[in-house]
């Protein structure tokens, strides 16, 4: 059997299959049994909601993800300022990083009716909700990076009477790389989930409409194949946003982090 | 316990005379004053040392696990400062060492390379933050990755190297700025009897024939007779120095040094030495 040994059968065909086999059996249950499609739509009956619809849910799709990747890109940068600021001196760190995890302990649904209230405009409150979400694994990441210099290299550095600032970009940084990217996979999948979260409470209709408000909008008028479309849309789009961050990991250290080195037997 | 040590005492003076002679006449490297060693936690590292190691030595620290070898070692580089008393590094005013342009360098334990470098890069580092010219640090790396017999794997990561060509890697490392002092701790420790012997002849070549001054922490009572020109023992509990031992076999010195009768004698004179020492240390 070569065709089971092989990497790429086992890592692309093989999913590929099992959900062409979960579809088939959902498709054939709700055939089977008659369900209506206001109860539990058939796939084929969620497919033809979504090319009926692709122009609103397309439009849709493309102002949650707006949302997300601007929260996402504002985490990224504010946070890895703030990590170089709480590494630079213990006390800072002392004094904020309480806050930092009280920001990251309060669900993100309690505080997005607030915030809604507090900012005007509702973009950047939406915005903002998904900022607060996604920024705290970069902080914590990022800092613990920054942390983990391997002793004896630091010890060589300062041998070879190292400033602070060749210190850090060519020790603590590349030191911290790994743990960063494991923040960004973790961050931009909690990005997605602030802005949809946020759009759920806000309700924002009209022109601004992202997927929560068209998953509202189908469940207030029993359109549930419309709602299964939209669900699809963001599952995808959290896919998406994952395996861009992997890529880009390996990008950066498949050369030589062994997490991303194929092991060699 | 009192009477073996008076004996080995006398030993090391007669020992000791001939090189004294012969070493005299090199300039102080290091002088280690009266250093002594006390941990935060209020354990005595090192209780005070009196230690001198001249141009062109090469001393080996040998001594029971937690002797204080690698502490000597760290004070020595100036990665640790004494609790009491003090260092001179070149008889020089400075207390810092390396302020006079003379260099030091340093092997550790493990390989301690950066793993998202090239191994071209990462022998290239110390004259990076020194800021050496590319073109002229070139020609450095050029030599000391030959010396090391690493030429063809420059562009290799870390990774891709057996663990004594990591070692190798860090050697360069150590080398390419040119050092006067050389500090190494149990270099090659971790690694096979064979290899290990290559790399020690490949050590005692290198060093022949330049100012080069070693201290060398071993766990090896034939590595410790075969490269030294001296070998330092100590005792554990405080760390301190239980004896010396002069090893005056002309250099360099070849693999047939290893089958004498000679080398069976020291090895055997050491070895009854460190049982000693590891009696003595509390
Ligand atoms: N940072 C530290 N804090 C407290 N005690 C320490 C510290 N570093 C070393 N020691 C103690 O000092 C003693 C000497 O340690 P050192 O590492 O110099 O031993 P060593 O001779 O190099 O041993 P080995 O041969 O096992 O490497 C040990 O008892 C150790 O427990
Ligand atoms: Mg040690």
């Amino acid at each position: 059997m070569p065709l089971i040994n092989n990497e790429l059968f086992l890592r692309i065909a093989s999913p590929t299959i099992a959900g062409l086999a979960m579809v088939a059996a959902w498709e054939g249950v709700c055939r089977y049994y008659n369900i209506p499609s206001y109860l539990f739509p058939a796939p084929s009956a969620v497919a033809a909601t979504f090319i009926e619809d692709t122009p609103t849910l397309l439009r849709a799709l493309w102002m949650t993800m707006r949302v997300a990747l601007i929260a996402f890109g504002a985490a990224v940068i504010l946070g890895t300022l703030i990590a170089f600021v709480f590494v630079q001196s213990k006390v800072i760190e002392r004094a904020f990083l309480p806050y930092a995890v009280v920001l990251q302990v309060t669900p993100i649904v309690a505080i997005a009716p607030l915030i809604i209230i507090l900012v005007k405009d509702t973009q950047i409150a939406l915005i903002l909700c998904a900022t607060i979400i996604a920024i705290f694994p970069i902080i914590a990441n990022t800092i613990l990076g920054l942390r983990s210099v391997d002793h004896g290299l630091a010890n060589l550095f300062s041998l070879n009477k190292a400033g602070r600032l060749q210190t850090l970009i060519r020790l603590r940084i590349p030191s911290a790389l790994p743990y960063f990217f494991g923040g960004l996979r973790i961050s931009s999948g909690l990005a997605l989930i602030g802005a949809v979260v946020a759009e759920f409470v806000a309700g924002t209709g009209g022109r601004q409409a992202g997927l929560a408000y068209e998953i509202l909008q189908s469940g207030f008028q029993l359109n549930i194949p419309r709602m299964f479309a939209a669900l699809f849309l963001i599952t995808v789009a959290g896919i998406v946003l994952f395996v861009a961050m992997v890529g880009l990991s390996r990008l950066a250290l498949g050369d030589w982090h062994e997490s991303e080195v194929v092991a060699e037997t | 316990m009192q009477a073996a040590v008076e004996h080995l005492d006398t030993r090391r003076v007669a020992a000791a005379a001939p090189a004294a002679a012969r070493h005299a006449t090199g300039e102080p490297v290091v002088e280690i004053l009266s250093a002594e060693k006390v941990f935060a936690n209020g354990t005595r590292g090192l209780a005070p040392i009196d230690l001198t190691i001249r141009e062109g030595e090469f001393v080996s620290l040998i001594g029971p696990s937690g002797c204080g070898k690698s502490t000597l070692l760290k004070l020595v580089a100036g990665l640790s400062e004494p609790t009491d008393g003090r260092l001179v590094w070149w008889r020089s005013g400075f207390d810092r060492v390396g302020q006079d342009g003379r260099q030091l360098s340093f092997v550790f334990q493990d390989p301690t390379l950066m793993p998202w470098s090239r191994v071209e890069s990462n022998v290239r580092l110390p004259l990076d933050l020194a800021g050496m010219s590319k073109a002229q640090a070139a020609k450095r790396i050029d030599a000391a990755l030959d010396l090391v017999g690493l030429t063809e794997y420059r562009r290799n990561y870390p990774r891709q190297l057996s663990g004594g060509m990591r070692m190798r890697v860090s050697i360069a490392r150590a080398l390419v700025t040119e050092p006067n002092l050389l500090l190494m701790d149990e270099p090659f420790g971790a690694l096979d009897e064979f290899t290990r012997n290559k790399l020690d002849s490949d050590l005692v070549s290198l060093w022949w024939g330049k100012k080069l001054s070693v201290i060398f922490v071993t766990h090896s009572i034939y590595e410790a007779v075969f490269l030294s020109t001296r070998i330092v023992v100590m005792a554990a509990r405080p760390g301190r120095i239980f004896g010396e031992m002069v090893i005056d076999e002309p250099h360099p010195r070849d693999d047939a040094f290893r089958t004498t009768q000679r080398f069976a004698q020291l090895c055997r004179d050491l070895s009854t030495m460190l049982t000693e020492a590891s009696l003595a240390s509390g």
